[in-house]
């Protein structure tokens, strides 16, 4: 209980990817809400590699880590235009009223 | 020893209860704002590991720069209080939400199980490692396999973002109208024809300008 092992990092990174997760399963407002849910998702897998380069006391994974923040901007910075796009052209991006691809 | 766990739960705790925040929350700046505290309480558990130069750079470039984006998003769009229910759905009478919870909870006991089941090989671990120096900071060791054995991998990150800053652009640009611009290829291309007319003056009549 009081000696935080590797077990506590990887379980505080699974319960914020299943919230991820359940944010993007249930949502219904807006995409930025599921563009934030796709964030915490890419948070929990740092979590996850952080913790395993410190307590296997290798640094490969926090290079990766800062791999996956670069690709998390870029992904955040292409889905936010794809958005202001998209809401100029429909006036909404309520997740229910974009059917374009009648899926 | 122990503060090291009760500062670790604070911040975890503080983690959880934000990111169930935003996803749940109605407003979409509130849930914006709940995840900076996500972002910031996971950069303080990053400076607590030992893991500072990360800490630091999730700070800079998630609270300064991805966040202020969304909340820049969420404020010109003008979508932030959105009405309607948080999970309900007028299109499949919301059988969504327990069909989607039973999914997230499977996953969910997937992870524990994993977690809890896992053994890595003790002899793993000394054959590809790149040890953590205790005598040089965390920002310097981070700094010495960066730019020579991952120079590429950082070179081509590199390019991803240039590419995402580009595609941003071309994605959100759009030619309005009634808008006078400079257009070098028209200047550029002009001839002295269109531009000058030699005019046959005759005395004392002068010349009609105005065309």
């Amino acid at each position: 209980m009081f000696s935080i092992g590797l077990g506590h990092y990887l379980t505080l990174a699974a319960i914020i990817f299943t919230i991820g997760v359940v944010g993007i399963f249930l949502n219904r407002k807006n995409v930025i809400v599921i563009l934030m849910s796709i964030e915490l998702i890419l948070l929990a897998v740092n979590i996850n590699l952080v913790a395993f380069s410190i307590f296997i006391n290798d640094l490969s994974g926090q290079i990766f880590t800062l791999f996956i923040l670069t690709v998390a901007a870029a992904e955040a910075a292409i889905g936010l235009a794809i958005i202001v796009v998209y809401f100029r052209n429909s006036d909404t991006i309520r997740v229910e009223e974009i059917k374009n691809l009648k899926g | 020893m122990i503060a090291h766990s009760v500062f670790f739960y604070i911040f975890s705790l503080i983690a959880i209860v934000s990111a169930v925040m935003v996803t749940v929350s109605k407003n979409t700046v509130h849930s914006v704002f709940f995840l900076i505290l996500d972002f910031i309480s996971i950069s303080c558990l990053f400076i607590m590991i030992g893991a500072e130069f990360l800490g630091m750079i999730m700070l800079i470039v998630y609270v300064g720069a991805v966040a202020v984006l969304f909340l820049f998003v969420v404020m010109m769009l003008n979508v932030a209080e959105q009405k309607g229910q948080w999970f309900s759905s007028r299109w499949d009478g919301g059988t969504h939400i327990p069909v989607g919870l039973l999914v997230s909870l499977i996953i969910f006991f997937e992870l524990i199980i994993v977690i809890g089941g896992w053994k890595y090989k003790p002899d793993l671990l000394n054959s590809l490692s790149i040890n953590i120096s205790t005598e040089v900071t965390n920002t310097r060791s981070i700094g010495n396999v960066l730019y020579t054995d991952y120079i590429f991998l950082f070179q081509i990150s590199g390019m991803i973002l240039l590419v995402a800053m580009i595609g941003a652009i071309v994605l959100t640009y759009r030619e309005r109208a009634g808008v006078k611009r400079q257009s070098y290829v028209k200047q550029i291309s002009r001839e002295r024809d269109e531009g000058v007319d030699l005019v046959e003056a005759e005395r004392n009549k002068g010349v009609k300008i105005d065309v």
